[in-house]
Parts: C-alpha cells; sequence; structure tokens
C-alpha cells in the first residue's frame, strides 16, 4: 500500500521535474539575452533535477541510499545559484549588454570596480574606456624597466 | 486492477514521458549551445546540460533500481559547477572579443537606446596584446 502511494507520487514527481526541465531549456531557446536566459536556466533547470532527485529519494528502498540523493539535492540547491551568479556577474562586469527591452539596471558601476580588482588581466582596458587611454602612460614605463 | 498494479504501470507510463522530455530538453540546451551568440550563452548551456543529465540519471536510477547512479550524478554536479566557476573566471579575465556578434540575436525594439551603437566591436588585439 505503502509502496503503491510512493511509487505514484515518485511518478508524478520526475514528470513534474523533467516538465521544469522541459520548460527550462525552451525558455533558454527562446528568450533574448543572456541574463534572462540565465533566470530560466538556474531557477527551472534545478528544480528540474532536484524534482527527479527526490523521487528516487522517495523510491529508494534502504536509508543510506535516500539520504545520497536528499544531500545530492541540497549541494545542486547550493552550488546552482552560486554558479549562476559567478556567471552573471563577469559576463556584466565585462560588458555583455542587457536587452533594450530590460527595464532596470541597477548596477552601472560593476564594470569599473571590478576591473580595478585583482582578476587576471585587469590591467586591460575596461569595456568603456578607450584603448589608447591606458597604453599611453604604460608604455615609457616600461622601457624604464628595460 | 490493484492499486499495486496501478501503481507499477503508472510508474513505467511516467518514466517513458519523463526521458522523452527530458530529451527533448537536451536538444534545446543543444540547440542554444550551437547556436549562443556568445560564450557566456554557451557556457550557461552547459550548465544547464549538467542539470538535465543529473535529472536523466535520477530518472534512469528509479527505472532501473540501480541507486549507485546518485554517485555519478553527485560527482556530476561538483564537475559541472566547477566547470562554471571556472568559465566565469575566463569570462572575467578575458574580456569580450569581437566574435561576441551578440547584436545580430538580440530583438529590435522601437526606442532601442543601444541602436546603431554595434555589439562587440572591440578585440583583445585592440589593446596591443
Amino acid at each position: 500500500m505503502i509502496d503503491a502511494v510512493l511509487s505514484i507520487l515518485a511518478g508524478l514527481l520526475i514528470l513534474a521535474g523533467s516538465l521544469f526541465a522541459a520548460v527550462a531549456a525552451f525558455g533558454m531557446l527562446r528568450l533574448p539575452d543572456l541574463y534572462t536566459r540565465m533566470h530560466a536556466a538556474s531557477k527551472a533547470g534545478s528544480v528540474g533535477s532536484g524534482m527527479a532527485l527526490m523521487a528516487l529519494a522517495l523510491v529508494s528502498h534502504s536509508g543510506p541510499e535516500a539520504l545520497r540523493a536528499i544531500a545530492a539535492i541540497a549541494f545542486f540547491l547550493l552550488t546552482a545559484p552560486l554558479s549562476a551568479h559567478l556567471l552573471a556577474k563577469a559576463a556584466y562586469a565585462v560588458g555583455y549588454r542587457m536587452w533594450p527591452g530590460s527595464v532596470l539596471d541597477e548596477m552601472p558601476k560593476l564594470a569599473v570596480t571590478t576591473r580595478q580588482s585583482d582578476t587576471p588581466g585587469s590591467d586591460r582596458p575596461g569595456p568603456e574606456r578607450p584603448a589608447p587611454d591606458r597604453r599611453a602612460p604604460a608604455a615609457p614605463e616600461r622601457r624604464e624597466g628595460d | 486492477m490493484t492499486l499495486s498494479d496501478f501503481s507499477r504501470t503508472f510508474l513505467e507510463v511516467c518514466v517513458d514521458l519523463s526521458l522523452a522530455l527530458l530529451g527533448i530538453a537536451f536538444f534545446l540546451t543543444i540547440a542554444r549551445i550551437v547556436l549562443g551568440p556568445t560564450l557566456p550563452d554557451r557556457v550557461l548551456g552547459l550548465d544547464m546540460l549538467t542539470s538535465v543529465a543529473i535529472g536523466f540519471i535520477a530518472v534512469i536510477g528509479i527505472d532501473t533500481g540501480f541507486v549507485l547512479y546518485v554517485d555519478i550524478a553527485i560527482a556530476l554536479g561538483l564537475v559541472g559547477f566547477l566547470a562554471t566557476v571556472a568559465f566565469a573566471r575566463f569570462i572575467l579575465a578575458r574580456g569580450k572579443t569581437g566574435d561576441d556578434s551578440e547584436r545580430q540575436d538580440l530583438r529590435d525594439m522601437d526606442d532601442d537606446p543601444f541602436a546603431g551603437k554595434g555589439g562587440g566591436n572591440r578585440t583583445v588585439t585592440e589593446d596591443g596584446r
């Protein structure tokens, strides 16, 4: 009895999870720019795989297996927002623009502050800055070093 | 038809439908990776691909009853996370290149503030490297 109910529940969960994944992939194909695509992929995609793992935890017969599936869900829910945030921040700092229909851009200063950190290649000119501005003072310094 | 028979049949039908839907998700994601006009789009597609693969592994684990696949799913999630972090770092270090013809894919609006400015016209060789 309990097994039957659990497997029906698991079937519903994997169906809903794969629907979420398919909708996320469809949104990734159709949405206009990187940031909206990221909103589809990271949220709906992680919910989809989390639901499938939860169904696996429901139908597994021993405790450790269910616990491993739940640990995988926890791990995935921890890492998916982190990687999406890092990717969005890197793309924004480098200067990939939003879709022109975007209503609000709350951090216009990020490009400058990130460029002056210790990232490799931070001596390169920023996206808004024209290239010769920083090369002109940099060139004599290199000659003095020689 | 008892409840246990029904649940078994229902689970089989659900597994088949889920595998079909996840396959569709795979193909749509691969289409974004191939089409994706910029590098972050492709990295996002790879991230999505690992998450769809984890869902696939869970569904196949339910289908076959072979729960050892969950360990592979955890390892795949770890590898996907580290790969996305490394790619984000690489995008930050690389900057924007002339290959990113992002304006081609963005849909035009009537009052486009970026119209005419063009996209991806700054190349890496421009700063002397």
